[in-house]
């Protein structure tokens, strides 16, 4: 069972303070890395607003810094997992080591801005579903917004054969900063929880000088900053706790083995792509109710990724695999209440399985397990992110989503 | 980059390479822009597009239909007196091609940013040198940038070189795909009096399109007249080294960077037996791996040239002849070329042959469509090199990376 830390001001001290015989100073100066895994499009002004003030805060103790956008369509698409870094470091030469790269090879932080990405993230073509913790840093924290325990979490989470830390700052994933989205705050909650967990790569005296020399931000946003700071979570996860990591990196082939003239092979009618699964953009998955589901056909002919499947009886399961949560199928539905859209992270012990069988075996317990989804994640289609402007600000947090 | 002694104020900024770019266009007081969106081009469109809406900037912006057109659009602007900006990348520059062969005949001094992509297909983003390289035998001067900062310092080059009287060619700005154009860095950016110092207003004088100067330009001609054509571009071409010189003095005395040699950066290269030798982002990781290399008490050092075009033979040659041997890195192929090898590769060898001291050149593929380029590639790289300046028999091409 991790252990909640107590609230308050109290710093946590550095997980790598002392690594493989290295002393704490020689440890604190070496480069850091801070991953901000997010949602395409949702979610890109908030990680680049983030990644930018990791570099501006550890600018005023006379770090240089860097951020590099995970070079990939991601940033641009909606709601697929993407990543942006923030690299500091003491000085240029220890900086370039981390420079003209994708991605750092370790992360002191990850950073999940939407904790339906904390079953895995597949961000760019061919690299298979990666684990949300792949790259962390020995000793290293996953920072997630989420109103969900630990406990369920860490049912998502790869373990590590080392301990690391779990942090949970309350919230709702945000949209903050994007076009019609107002500012919410967010972003100075997560450097608050950051400056907390981590104070070897940023302290909350070194962000607050941010803000109070940035024309832009201003009272508010020092009291989004003390909430994060406030309200983190921390949980020490031991060797062996979360999810059994399952994850096999893909296989690339040689250039003697490929077809030449680009020449992959394609799947047949009626089959699908087994490399490429697109399950890992999802935010929300629909539920059918097969019952009154009237064999119109609408979802089968308006989904987008060709999730859904024909039975015999004209009925329409669905492949989750490939379902990337878009909702047009919840949409075009004719039925009230037939195609119903329910946040991701309900279905952690489904995963991907097809329910079509439970129904056909047990139309009752269906029913109950479909309401019991319902009524705890029920979504209307994309408010899920429209969370209330400076809910947070003050120390209190919103009670739940707003619809 | 150390700051020597700047002249001025300035200020630090967080920005990508092509915001630093649209910085750049920003004190250049650029007028007209054309765009359309290709990556990694498309951010610094946008950083303009930004700069124009927050009132920062009074520019012309127009968008285009299509690359051809984005470049006729700003070809035309510059022939009537607009100081213009434009870019693409990769397949986005092709298409372009038959504007971008017309603008040096034309001697009209356009500058644009390539944001340096593989060519299609298979359609990846990342950083290949072969979009950029397509134009090297029709008049473009084409500079190579390191990081950020070079993106901003050498679009102020691009202008100064460019509009000069003595040279009036267009200028492309090879910026790395992904490494440069996405990831920000902090910048040093100089104040406006001290740009406008260095950076005179564009001047055509009486080439310029305008109905108080009744001219026509390039009128259809044939065979009696585009020998002479060639020869008055090919007499620009050969004067552009000189302008660089005093332009690169100007540049150092006025904003403190820029290093010793115009045309090419030396990095640990004093005492070293023998140099790796590239262009673009791939600096950063070579000089990490000389570090590394040097404190193994490898006598090895790195060069990188900048200006590409004009190819700085006589200056290369009378440097790499201090090694036994240089190793280049290409990214970017030429398809049976002499030794099938890179293009950089194969101008070396032309630039070195009747050089008094000639090194051992071998060469190295890598980092194509947009693959890491790593130190521990580069160390391999180096050990290559190494190798061949001893005499030993090593591959005059070596693919680096490539899954067999």
């Amino acid at each position: 069972m991790p252990e909640r830390a107590e609230g308050g001001g109290r710093a946590v001290s550095s997980a790598g303070s002392s690594v493989e015989g290295r002393s704490s100073t020689e440890v604190r100066e070496e480069a850091k890395s801070v991953e901000f895994t997010y949602r395409g499009i949702f979610q890109k002004t908030l990680a680049a607003n983030l990644c930018k003030h990791v570099v501006m805060a550890a600018r005023k103790r006379d770090w240089l810094g860097s951020t590099i956008q995970r070079y990939s369509d991601s940033p641009e698409r909606n709601g697929v997992p993407a990543k942006q870094f923030a690299v500091i470091a003491p000085d240029e030469v220890r900086l370039q080591a981390h420079m003209a790269k994708y991605e750092p090879n370790e992360l002191d932080v990850i950073t999940a801005l939407d904790d339906t990405l904390c079953d895995g993230v597949e961000s760019w073509a061919y690299y298979g579903r990666q684990p949300i913790n792949l790259r962390l840093r020995r000793g290293g924290t996953l920072l997630v917004i989420s109103h969900r325990s630990a406990e369920e979490l860490l049912r998502v989470i790869p373990r590590k054969d080392w301990e690391w830390t779990l942090a949970i700052l309350p919230g709702t994933p945000s949209m903050g900063g994007l076009w019609v989205y107002r500012d919410d705050g967010t972003d100075m909650r997560v450097l608050g929880a950051i400056a907390r967990v981590r104070p070897d790569i940023i302290e909350l005296d070194e962000v607050r000088s941010v803000v109070e020399s940035d024309d832009q931000l201003g009272e508010k946003h020092l009291g989004a900053l003390q909430d994060g700071y406030e309200s983190v979570q921390i949980h020490r996860i031991a060797p062996g706790q979360g999810k059994e990591d399952d994850y096999e990196p893909v296989r690339l082939p040689g250039w003697r083995e490929l077809r030449e003239g680009i020449i992959v092979e394609a799947v047949k009618p009626g089959e699908r792509n087994p490399h490429y699964k697109t399950s890992s953009d999802r935010t929300m998955r629909p539920v059918v109710n097969f019952d009154t589901c009237i064999k119109c056909r609408q979802c089968w002919i308006d989904c987008p990724d060709e999730c859904f499947e024909v039975t015999e009886e004209g009925l329409h399961p669905i492949n989750y695999e490939y379902c990337t949560g878009c909702g047009i199928c919840s949409q075009v539905c004719p039925v009230e209440d037939c195609i119903v859209m329910v946040n991701d992270l309900e279905f952690i012990d489904e995963g991907d399985r097809d329910v079509y069988e439970m129904w056909k075996q047990d139309p009752e317990a269906y029913h109950r397990w479909r309401e019991e989804k319902i009524a705890r994640g029920r979504i209307e289609h994309h408010g899920y992110y429209n969370t209330d402007t400076w809910a947070w600000a003050g120390g209190r947090q919103a009670e739940s989503p707003v619809e | 980059m150390t700051i020597e002694k700047p002249v001025g104020r300035q200020t630090e900024k967080l920005t990508t390479g092509t915001q630093a770019v649209a910085q750049a266009v920003k004190l250049a007081d650029v007028d007209v822009t054309a765009a359309y969106p290709i990556r990694p081009y498309d951010g610094v469109m946008q950083a303009v597009a930004k700069l124009i809406a927050d009132g920062e900037l009074d520019c012309e912006f127009i968008v285009a239909e299509g690359e051809h057109s984005q470049f006729e659009i700003c070809k035309h602007a510059s022939a009537v007196g607009s100081r213009v900006f434009v870019g693409s990348s990769g397949v986005g520059w092709m298409y372009a091609m038959e504007s971008l062969c017309v603008t040096p005949s034309l001697r009209l001094p356009v500058v644009a940013m390539i944001g340096n992509r593989a060519l299609d297909d298979p359609g990846a983003f990342g950083v290949e040198h072969n979009d950029a390289m397509a134009v090297r035998d029709l008049g473009w001067l084409l500079f190579w940038v390191e990081d950020a900062q070079e993106c901003f310092d050498a679009t102020l080059m691009a202008y100064r070189v460019g509009e000069d009287p003595r040279v009036s060619l267009p200028v492309g700005l090879g910026v790395d795909g992904a490494f440069i154009t996405h990831s920000q860095t902090l910048i040093k950016i100089p104040d406006q009096e001290t740009v406008n110092e260095f950076l005179p207003p564009y001047d055509l004088g009486d080439r310029l399109l305008h109905p108080d100067n009744p001219i026509s330009i390039a009128p259809q001609a044939n065979e009696d007249w585009v020998m002479e054509i060639r020869k008055q571009t090919d007499a620009a071409a050969r004067r552009v080294k000189d302008v660089i010189r005093e332009a690169h003095a100007d540049f150092r005395r006025l904003f403190g960077r820029g290093g010793d040699n115009p045309f090419f950066e030396e990095y640990m290269t004093e005492d070293a037996e023998y140099v790796l030798f590239g262009m673009g982002s791939l600096g950063l990781p070579a000089k990490v791996m000389v570090r590394r290399l040097r404190e193994r008490g490898e006598k090895v050092g790195f060069v990188r040239l900048k200006w590409f075009r004009p190819f700085p033979a006589e200056e290369l040659a009378e440097s790499l002849g201090r090694f036994r041997a240089v190793g280049v890195i290409d990214r970017d192929y030429s398809y049976g070329s002499p030794q099938q090898g890179g293009v950089l590769f194969t101008d070396l060898r032309a630039a070195l042959y009747d050089a008094e001291r000639r090194p051992r050149i071998v060469n190295f593929i890598g980092g194509l469509g947009g693959r890491e380029l790593t130190p521990e590639m580069m160390d391999e790289m180096a050990d290559l090199t190494k190798r061949a300046g001893r005499g030993e028999d090593v591959p005059a091409v070596s693919w680096i990376g490539v899954r067999e």
